[in-house]
């Protein structure tokens, strides 16, 4: 009898169980798209860390002009994915906060709708403007221009270095084993190390007027070589530099800590530098060459759906809103990254790290976002690894070269 | 339920002949009897419960015009009723929850993916014929060079949308989607902008926004030759002179490129084609047979890698496998010796690693095998430069190590339940026969021991052959074998070399990866029903 009361239960229990699993999957197949067709509500999936940073202009769009707007924060590493999905079902949000580099890959998928800045085009950073062009059509309202730089342990070393080997030799003059960390692992890190292959004039694509070229891989030109034979001398059978057994964490302990003076990376680090104690300075990176090194910008943005039911309000929003100098202001409290609207990026520039940032960034070429680009990071590391842990370089650099290549041939 | 039911299920031999119309009616009179009322309030509040959600569910499937679900939810809520409230139900009362479970969570799953397979679902064949073409129209209209900004004002004549359009000089004119621009008579103009004209209503942005689609599409021709472009409004109130790159033909189905005059079409692969291959993206979604599959299989950059990789993943499988198996046993039999004093604390400590989820352990282990900054090399070994997870035979062995540490406390729980259940007795009769232990253990414990723990080798192995958290968190697949022509890597399995496959860089390849599971899946169930047959055999010595 007890037995049999509590299998009754059991399997009751067990059945509202399946019924709500049902019930969610159902809920979940469609449950999002009432957002993008009633008219008069804009949904946007916004960054969770910025939800209220963009609350302000969000509450001040709905006084002006009765459009309801609904931030939905999302975890940044699934609203690309999540956002290419949804849209072509119809649902998904009528906007979308992200990042320059996407364009290539929702361009493609034809999820995002072009944007027209019109004569405000002028007030943006050029970087920002290029960044957000795909194939000559602006699809991005940007916000924020983020780049790396050098960041120096000024207590340690009072002096910006001038170049790359006078930094070393600075850091051994103050007693350092590694006078200089940057983030690699054990895949390399390609973006870290551009700054320095640009100082040989090695970019991966050729440019034009309407962006990147994907025809014209430039890796393995002679600069290209010539880089690829430096990462060598500085790798493990040379000064040791480069290491690919340091990873961000390693870097940043190593920072922080006292153990390193000069720390390559970008403004998202600074804060952990700071509460740290360090006295951080931001410099110029410092070039192995007698050219600039440029790092690359990442522009991020807002992307309107394709499927917007909405693309009046949600155009409106973008440039006569998100697009003036105190939302951009209010987007930079909530990152510390350079805003792109020249404005207020002048504004944001009075403190010195941002301002530092600026500098740097003044020379920085933006990412390419052509999808072709897929190719080249997935070889691109794992070259130059091999390289900093004593490969042939010239050789590895020409297997790279021609490995992407055929990528590309074939993707 | 009643006693009286059960004891029918309980006694009834797997061919019983039906129960007579007698014993049913007593079944009936004793279930009725034994229930009681507070059974039957049980009852009908979970089964209330079950009801209310789902006509809840019901209602959101309404408005969302999802009318295949909300039949499939009525139909199983009518039926998890009916099995309910009937009498005479009993297994089905048990069976029911979990074939509900199985069919949302197994085979809805598995025919979605077999589905996919069969598409060229990736990166630029994401939706839609009809999504294609508008997304290709609309990033083919490029304003026209230097042209200026254009204030404009949506205005209504009937039912017709037009643009009252005010030019750089500040004169007013008006057009619709067929008239172009002509001179609006009696404007009124606030500021620098035309706001109202005779014959016109202007709308208010509220209504601009509600016929949100009619104004995007409004496209008011700049003058009678269409080359000179036609101003568009994104935001309804600035207009721009735009002209198109592109020409659809509806009727044709092509695309034309205006500046070249290349003709696109339809050719049946999803996305519009010149005759040169040259395809314009995004494309859609179609269905493409066997090509997936054949893809896979022959696709002359993956074969290389796919032998060995299959290899290893084969070797993984089956060695961790085995060492769990043998270090779980090993463990089980000396903390189940009566000899073995603190058992209990040994057990708590063994059981340590399965406590914390693997993606977290692998990834401590990951930094522990640093090169030159692990706790290994640095602590433990004084300093050593050991590549644990660099050089590719190493990595292998350490991908063992790692997977040995997080597999073998469930072998251990699943071996000392199994020890404990084989009857002392046996175990006396053969030392009394004057076995030696080791002979005890070869030829008495480990057999009866297999008969219980078999099929769990088996699930377990299958669920190795797919252990993608250890090999993603602790190598991601690297060393990266340098002269493979993908990134691939030496301790790669085929899940984490076919999510390298379908999902690095910008290009997914849904329907490529799907193809994939699919062929694991046979290889895996393959597996599984041959050594399910096998170990069938060793049921015999019960």
């Amino acid at each position: 009898m007890r037995v049999n009361r509590k299998s009754l239960l059991a399997a009751g229990a067990v059945a509202v169980v399946a019924t709500l699993g049902l019930a969610g999957c159902a809920g979940s197949d469609s449950g999002s798209d009432a957002e993008s067709t009633t008219s008069g509500k804009l949904t946007v999936w916004v960054d969770s860390e910025r939800v209220d940073a963009l609350q302000g202009a969000a509450d001040a769009y709905t006084e002006k002009t009765g459009v309801k707007v609904d931030l939905v924060g999302k975890d940044v590493a699934d609203i690309k994915d999540d956002f290419i999905q949804q849209v072509p079902t119809g649902k998904g949000p009528d906007i979308v906060m992200g990042a320059h580099d996407w364009l290539g890959e929702l361009s493609t998928n034809g999820v995002v709708a072009p944007l027209e800045l019109g004569d405000s085009a002028g007030d943006y950073l050029p970087v920002a403007i290029d960044a957000s062009t795909y194939e000559g059509t602006v699809y991005m309202l940007p916000y924020a221009v983020e780049n790396i730089a050098m960041l120096r342990n000024a207590d340690l070393i009072p002096e910006p270095a001038s170049s790359f080997d006078d930094m070393l030799a600075k850091g051994k003059a103050a007693g350092l084993d590694h006078p200089f960390v940057v983030e690699q692992g054990a895949e390399g890190n390609p973006y870290h190390l551009y700054p320095f292959q640009t100082a040989f004039g090695a970019p991966v694509f050729g440019s034009g007027a309407e962006g990147y070229n994907p025809d014209d891989l430039q890796l393995g030109n002679t600069g290209g070589e010539q880089f690829a034979t430096w990462l060598g001398s500085q790798g493990k059978n040379g000064t040791g530099a480069f290491n690919t057994d340091i990873d961000g964490d390693i870097a940043k302990e190593a920072f922080t800590s006292g153990k390193a003076a000069f720390w390559l990376t970008g403004p998202w680090n600074v804060g952990a530098a700071v509460d740290a104690g360090i006295n951080v300075a931001i410099d110029p990176i410092p070039s192995p060459t007698s050219e600039a090194a440029q790092p690359f910008a990442g522009v991020k943005g807002f992307f309107v759906s394709a499927e917007s039911k909405n693309k009046v309000a949600a155009n409106d929003f973008l440039v006569n809103y998100i697009g003036t100098e105190d939302v951009q202001l209010e987007l930079f409290k909530a990152g510390n990254v350079l805003p792109a609207l020249t404005a207020a990026a002048e504004t944001a520039s009075s403190d010195p790290i941002v301002a530092g940032f600026a500098t740097v960034g003044a020379d920085a070429v933006p990412m390419p976002a052509i999808p072709a680009m897929g190719q080249v990071w997935q070889y691109w590391g794992i070259a130059e690894a091999a390289i900093i842990n004593g490969a042939d370089p010239v050789a590895t650099w020409q297997k790279l070269a021609s490995d992407v290549q055929a990528a590309i041939d074939a993707g | 339920m009643s006693t009286a039911t059960d004891d029918v299920r309980e006694d009834a031999p797997p061919k019983a002949p039906k129960p007579t119309k007698q014993q049913r009616r007593a079944a009936s009179i004793a279930d009725q009897a034994s229930g009681g009322i507070k059974m039957l309030l049980i009852k009908i509040v979970a089964l209330g419960i079950v009801d209310a959600l789902a006509l809840f569910a019901v209602f959101v499937l309404i408005s969302h015009e999802q009318w295949l679900v909300t039949g499939v939810v009525v139909a199983v809520t009518a039926l998890v009723n009916w099995i309910y409230f009937s009498r005479r139900k009993l297994p089905a009362k048990y069976l029911t929850p979990g074939v509900i479970f199985l069919v949302v969570f197994q085979v809805f799953v598995l025919g979605y993916t077999a589905y996919i397979a069969f598409t060229n679902y990736g990166t630029g064949h994401n939706g839609t014929k009809e999504q294609a073409v508008s997304s290709l129209m609309a990033s083919s209209l490029e304003r026209v060079p230097d042209s200026p900004t254009y204030g404009v004002t949506v205005v209504e004549r009937g039912d017709e949308l037009g643009l009252l359009v005010t030019d750089p000089d500040g004169e007013a004119l008006v057009g619709t989607n067929e008239e172009p621009l002509h001179e609006a008579s009696g404007a009124q103009f606030d500021g620098d902008v035309a706001v109202s004209a005779d014959g016109w209503t202007s709308l208010k942005f509220a209504d601009v926004l509600a016929r949100t689609d009619e104004v995007t599409a409004l496209a008011v021709p700049y003058s009678d030759d269409p080359n000179d472009g036609a101003i568009r409004t994104p935001d309804g109130s600035k207009g721009y002179l735009y002209t198109s790159t592109l020409e659809y033909d509806a009727e044709a189905g092509t695309m034309t490129d205006l500046s070249t005059g290349t003709v696109y079409s339809d050719t049946g692969v999803g996305a519009f084609t010149a005759e040169d291959g040259t395809k314009l993206l995004p494309g859609w979604q179609i269905t493409v047979g066997f090509d997936n599959f054949v893809r896979a299989i022959t696709d002359t950059r993956l074969s290389g890698p796919l032998v060995y990789v299959t290899l290893w993943t084969f070797a993984f499988a089956l060695l961790s496998v085995a060492t769990t198996f043998f270090l779980g046993l090993f463990l089980a039999i000396v903390f189940n010796d009566m000899r073995m004093r603190g058992r209990k604390y040994y057990r708590t400590l063994m059981i340590l690693p399965y406590a914390i989820p693997s993606f977290l352990s692998a990834l401590v282990w990951a930094g522990m095998m640093n090169q030159s900054f692990g706790f290994i090399n640095q602590v433990l070994l004084g300093g050593a430069d050991i590549p644990w997870l660099t050089d590719p035979w190493l990595a292998k062995v350490s991908i063992l190590l790692v997977n040995l540490w997080l597999g073998f406390p469930y072998m251990f729980l699943v071996c000392m339940g199994a020890l404990q259940s084989i009857p002392e007795d046996i175990q006396e009769a053969a030392t009394v026969d004057g076995a030696k232990p080791w002979a005890v253990f070869r030829l008495i414990k480990l057999p009866l021991l297999l008969v219980t723990v078999a099929p769990l080798l088996i699930a377990s192995f299958a669920f190795n052959f797919n252990n993608f958290n250890t090999i993603y968190m602790l190598t991601d697949g690297g060393p990266r074998d340098a002269n493979a022509p993908i990134p691939v890597g030496f301790t790669d399995i085929l899940i984490t070399m076919v999510y390298k496959v379908a999902f690095t860089g910008q290009t997914r390849d849904y329907g490529l990866a799907s193809a994939y599971s699919i062929i694991i899946f046979i290889v895996v169930a393959v597996i599984s029903i041959i050594a399910f047959r096998r170990t069938k055999s060793l049921e015999e010595l019960n």
